[in-house]
């Protein structure tokens, strides 16, 4: 790390911040609507958003600032193992061209903004629809915090973050500052903010990605030179754990693990509060189905960047903190200025996710417990108003997070809220598609899925940790090490047929179904289906 | 609604060619990047990038083609039943 701050690159930086900060504050005049005091408006943009705007949306949303920095961390520490992350975002669109459009029907026939509240619609239970608003947001609030530290490690590098012996605040002023920017655009654009200033996150991470993958090999001598340095430097042993560093390609022992965290983890995806409020703003279904066709131009750049990886080894990035090998790669091999630029995608990158995932969690707070528990006759005016808050409310607690704890919390707390946030795709996609399933039976599979997963989570050790040292361990019955959360999955959705089929005998009283078959595939211009629907919950009287 | 336990779709729908398809391009990423042992090897190496780095990303270009042609079939499948529908006059649920 060279010693001081980069003037350069910091300048660069502090103008992409500064001019997506004026486009956050002026996205509330974009395709503004007549009533903006209603959540629909605020958090999910007035559902109006096309093709182009929902790909923005959804790929600045799902390939944060911490993908960017740890799908290459993972790789430069360990090789293979990390690029699982590329099948991974393979499988998640055929997955999603199955069910998302069903999602989009039925909430946009009965005006869902959660997928809470189509839990309780569809099960007529308020109980699941508590469990999966609780998973959102507990599952949410880490993956905000991991923003941060994305922020963190981009300042760092540029000499701004301050030494260890710097005081506190000094060290810490430059996040504050980020974070409050990212807030106050936040409360007063809404969702639309996020997605104008996608457009700029998203054209500088190409620009970065596209110099990067040309510009770094021509002056490391070409990937043959890469790989052969890094399967060198995979080949030392590792004096912690007494086994090699890494491989180029997983040995049999591996290949279970990486093939479950890719499948688990794509599970996973679309379970996320925030991943399903950027659908939810698409215009109509055919949006989403388009969106599967074009979304994997990301998964490529990610694929790209993954390989900077070796990159990083190669070029002889030695860092202590993996998450910072990235921001170093960048510093070591372009010039100041466009390191500037690579350093202002990472913190634009990190600030949309960051943004629409405190949306999302905050229309979960608010519509599924709020108002289902709290308030039940809330105006659109108190709803929306409380959404804002609450979203203030969450990011605070990922700053308070992020400065006072280590950042391995914000990791292992990440680690969780993926294999928690899978335990509600029965609930969920299960709903889509069949009413078969018991909502007591659901309820019983969920627990039993997060209390496994925590568990088998917490027994994790490794070199450096006691617990919470990874997120695979070995699957009962089989043998194999494979990822926890499917396998929690799995118990979950067993606990959740044989329940169903005993309450079902038992005649336990079913919750009453509030949709209809021909919700789940009705499209924009069909009977019912209104660009706009006001909040339409029972309690909501006008 | 009926909550039989047999009754998988209120719609159920016919399965036709055109729908195996359909699933079969949906299926198919799921098989191939699963299957890890098939990929899991360093040649042949392309432009100095191994096997098992470039053919995952060769499957996001193959996915990707197969999920938009899922999503053609689809569109076509979804207008030839409307128009039968509507010209038997409505088909049963």
């Amino acid at each position: 790390m060279k010693d001081g701050v980069n003037g350069v690159a910091l300048a660069v930086f502090i103008f992409f911040f500064l001019a997506v900060t004026v486009m956050g504050f002026m996205a509330a005049r974009w395709r503004k609507a007549e009533n903006e005091h209603s959540l629909d408006e605020w958090g999910l943009g007035g559902r109006s958003f096309g093709t182009w705007i929902t790909w923005f949306l959804l790929g600045g949303d799902l390939y944060t600032a911490y993908t960017f920095v740890a799908v290459p961390a993972a790789i430069y520490a360990a090789g293979a193992a990390g690029f699982f992350a590329v099948p991974y975002t393979i499988l998640v669109y055929p997955l999603i061209f199955t069910f998302l459009p069903r999602l989009w029907s039925v909430s946009h026939r009965h005006g869902y903004v959660t997928t809470s509240d189509f839990v309780r619609g569809r099960f007529g239970s308020k109980g699941l629809s508590l469990a999966v608003a609780l998973t959102g947001i507990l599952a949410t609030m880490p993956y905000i915090a991991l923003q941060l530290v994305g922020i963190q490690a981009v300042l760092d590098v540029m000499g701004v973050g301050g030494g260890e012996n710097t005081n506190w605040f000094i060290k810490d002023l430059p996040l504050l500052i980020a974070f409050g920017v990212l807030a106050a655009y936040t409360y007063s654009s809404g969702l639309r903010a996020p997605a104008l200033i996608a457009f700029v996150k998203d054209t500088l991470i190409y620009i970065v990605i596209a110099v990067a993958i040309i510009y770094i090999p021509i002056k490391l001598g070409g990937f043959d030179d890469i790989f052969a340095k890094a399967s060198e430097a995979y080949g030392q042993t590792n004096p912690a754990t007494g086994a090699p560093r890494g491989a180029l390609v997983p040995g049999d022992a591996n290949q279970w693990t990486y093939a479950t965290l890719a499948l688990g983890s794509a599970l996973a995806l679309f379970m996320y509060p925030h991943s399903i409020t950027a659908t939810l703003s698409s215009k109509s279904r055919e949006v989403i189905r388009r969106n599967t066709t074009i979304l994997p131009l990301y998964s490529l750049m990610l694929g790209l960047l993954a390989l900077l990886g070796f990159m990083a080894i190669a070029a002889g990035v030695k860092v202590q903190n993996g998450q910072l090998a990235i921001p170093q790669l960048f510093e070591t091999m372009f010039p100041d200025w466009f390191a500037g630029v690579a350093f202002a995608a990472i913190g634009i990158g990190a600030l949309v996710p960051a943004a629409i995932m405190s949306i999302a969690a905050a229309n979960l707070f608010t519509r599924n417990i709020y108002k289902d528990f709290i308030k039940p006759d809330a105006t659109p005016a108190q709803e929306t108003k409380v959404s804002k808050l609450v979203s203030l409310l969450v990011k605070v607690g990922a700053l308070v997070f992020v400065l006072t704890m280590d950042k391995t919390v914000a990791i292992n707390f990440q680690l969780l809220g993926g294999i928690w946030i899978l335990q509600t795709f029965p609930a969920l996609v299960g709903g889509l598609f069949t009413r078969w399933c018991h909502r007591w039976a659901l309820l019983a599979g969920w627990a039993v899925g997060m209390i496994y997963g925590t568990v088998a989570a917490w027994n994790v050790s490794s070199p450096t940790q006691k617990h919470f040292g990874g997120s695979s361990a070995e699957i009962p019955g089989i043998g194999e090490i494979g990822y926890i959360g499917l396998t929690a999955f799995v118990l979950n959705v067993a606990v959740t047929v044989v329940l169903t089929f005993v309450l079902r005998a038992a005649k336990a009283p079913d919750g009453i179904d509030e949709t209809k078959p021909s919700d789940y595939t009705a499209d924009a211009g069909d009977a019912g289906v209104q660009v706009e629907l006001p909040p339409a919950t029972a309690g909501s009287s006008h | 609604m009926s909550n039989a336990p047999d009754v998988k779709s209120p719609e159920t729908p016919a399965v036709t060619p055109v729908r195996v398809v359909i699933a079969l391009f949906l299926f198919a990423p799921f098989v191939a990047m699963l299957w890890v042992g098939s990929y899991a090897k360093t040649d042949p190496a392309f432009i100095g990038i191994p096997f098992f780095y470039w053919y995952q990303m060769a499957w996001v270009l193959i996915s990707t083609a197969l999920t938009a042609a899922a999503y053609v079939l689809w569109q076509r499948d979804q207008r030839a039943r409307r128009s039968a529908r509507s010209e038997d006059g409505g088909v049963a649920q």
